[in-house]
């Protein structure tokens, strides 16, 4: 039996108070595992990731990270826990440099590894390597998204998640990031991940939930939900439907 | 024209740039325009006054003018600790002022809160030490000649080289260490700071740290080379935002650099129309930068 390394029980969550976005919303990421989040527009995709990062205020429900509850923890103290997030926009520090975004993430840590890590990911990402010097405002949309994800990694997380890596990128580059994604959970990283691309996502995932006005809706492995067309036709658009999901997946 | 009016600019232009610093710096970083920021500059003027007669007390030779200077050791050690303890009040009316209306989300409000504190912290200045004025030291010092035409004191120039060193050293703060990529980080986008693991509030408090110290520097040049009195740092507000603005918001060299034009320009004003325009010059200054560059010299256009 896998090993659960987020939980998300029953939440209950919205930015207004009295006024939920998420409606009891479960969902759970095993180990070593690509977990993604699909759904129509106004689901609730969004706003259950960033509550999961402590960005959104919850009213009930539990987040547990591994064994730890860290519903209430607030959202500065997430990385420490393992918990990394990447934003869908404005996700790196345009006006600092390559280099100076990458050692603010590693100064968070207070350790020397930290910046031992910083050289290891310049390894992964050789492209940033090259640009280390360059302010992050001058990199391409496939750039930036690469280098978030590297800030993030930093920590060395249990989960990375990922708001819509793909949004505004070129189909090769979604291909490029999505690549990295798969060598990401090779090291061990588990990922969740929130799309609107349901075919690049259920390219990559293992498992797959589709969220519907702030609930789960279906749940179960990608491969499964692509082929089923009833769910493609419900919930992921009738043009998706008989997505060739298992192409990619290793 | 007399060349003397640049010596006397970039004085008065070292003095408005390093509390302009902490303006910039509060601006960028909590979004909003502190009017009580002038009166950290009269705080740590007085606290300084108050520790050096206090240090004179116990070591009565700290206070005689060393060497040149029309001070001795005493003012200096004095003005560390002032720096120190007015960083500390601006963190305490952060702590009961400020954060408190900060939650409650309108900028507005934490804004026309800074006027109010601003006539409490000067009216209680005012009560405790009477509107009369103080001097660290009531030694006539000699100017001396630097390149024909322009005179400085030694005090004078001692103001200059201490604005540099505290200018450089916030510049290799902000770009060198983590708690300087943080204080960039939360300026630049808060929530990804957030995200990111750094405690916004932490932050916060270091900006009032490093804001305060840096106005009671300012009070102390001030005190130095003018006088101490409640209104000193009232007065210097109008040239402190001026040059914030004309700098660029959130740009400490800009803050300097803008403090310098301001300083310049109202020494060339002085002596060019007369005395009583200076004040209007940081004023035209200001209403210039929003008209033709509101992002200022190095700030981003907005």
């Amino acid at each position: 039996m896998k090993t659960t390394v987020l939980r998300v029980e029953n939440l209950v969550a919205g930015y207004e108070p009295g006024l939920p976005i998420l409606n009891g919303a479960s969902i759970h990421v095993n180990a070593g595992e690509i977990a993604t989040v699909l759904g129509p527009n106004g689901a609730g995709k969004s706003t259950l990731i960033k509550a999961i990062a402590g960005l959104v205020p919850k009213v009930s429900g539990q987040v547990c990270l591994g064994d730890r509850d860290i519903t209430d923890v607030p959202a500065h103290r997430m990385i420490g826990n393992g918990l990394a997030f990447v934003p869908q926009t404005e996700n790196v520090f345009a006006t600092m440099t390559v280099d100076d975004n990458l050692r603010l993430a590693a100064g968070v840590m207070r350790s020397k590894s930290a910046l031992v890590r910083v050289d290891e990911l310049y390894g992964f990402f050789p492209d940033l390597a090259r640009q280390r010097r360059l302010l992050a405002g001058r990199l391409s949309g496939g750039q930036r998204q690469m280098l978030a994800v590297a800030r993030a990694l930093i920590v060395s997380p249990t989960v990375l998640m990922l708001d819509e890596p793909s949004a505004g990128l070129s189909p090769k580059l979604v291909e490029i990031v999505f690549q990295k994604l798969l060598e990401i959970r090779a090291t061990g990283i588990s990922i969740l991940l929130v799309e609107q691309n349901v075919r690049a996502a259920l390219g990559i995932a293992d498992r797959a939930t589709i969220m519907v006005e702030g609930r789960n809706a279906h749940e179960g492995a990608a491969a499964t939900l692509a082929d089923d067309p009833i769910v493609a036709s419900l919930y992921l658009g009738a043009s998706k439907a008989r997505l060739p999901a298992t192409e990619a997946r290793p | 024209m007399n060349p003397q009016f640049i010596a006397d600019g970039l004085v008065a232009g070292a003095m408005i740039g390093l509390g302009a610093i902490g303006v910039t710096l509060t601006y960028s970083i909590l979004r909003f325009s502190n009017f009580a920021h002038g009166e950290f500059i009269s705080w740590g003027a007085y606290a300084t006054l108050l520790t050096a007669g206090l240090i004179g007390y116990l070591a009565p030779s700290s206070n005689e003018g060393y060497g040149p200077f029309s001070v001795g050791w005493g003012v200096l050690v004095a003005g560390l600790i002032a720096m120190v303890l007015t960083g500390l009040l601006a963190v305490l009316l952060d702590r009961l002022l400020f954060r408190r209306l900060r939650r409650k989300g309108a900028s507005i409000t934490v804004v026309m809160a800074s006027f109010g504190a601003s006539m409490a912290l000067r009216a209680l200045l005012e009560f405790l030490f009477t509107s009369s004025p103080r001097y660290f030291s009531r030694d006539l010092q000699i100017a001396v000649p630097v390149v024909p035409g322009i005179r400085v004191t030694p005090d004078q120039m001692a103001l200059l080289g201490m604005t540099v060193t505290l200018a450089l050293a916030v510049h290799l703060i902000l770009t060198q260490t983590h708690m300087g990529r943080s204080m960039r980080a939360v300026s630049e986008n808060p929530a990804l700071a957030r995200v990111l693991g750094i405690d916004i509030d932490h932050v916060i408090h270091i900006t009032w740290l490093l804001g305060g110290a840096l106005a009671c520097a300012s009070g102390v040049m001030l005190g130095l080379v003018v006088q101490i009195r409640p209104y000193m740092g009232f007065d210097m507000l109008l040239p402190l935002f001026a040059s914030a603005i004309l700098g660029g918001i959130g740009s400490v060299p800009g803050a300097i650099i803008g403090a310098l034009v301001v300083g310049v320009s109202e020494a060339a004003t002085v002596q060019l129309i007369g005395a009583e325009w200076r004040a209007a010059v940081a004023f035209l200054l200001l209403i210039a930068v929003l008209l033709i560059r509101p992002s200022g010299l190095f700030g981003k256009r907005v």
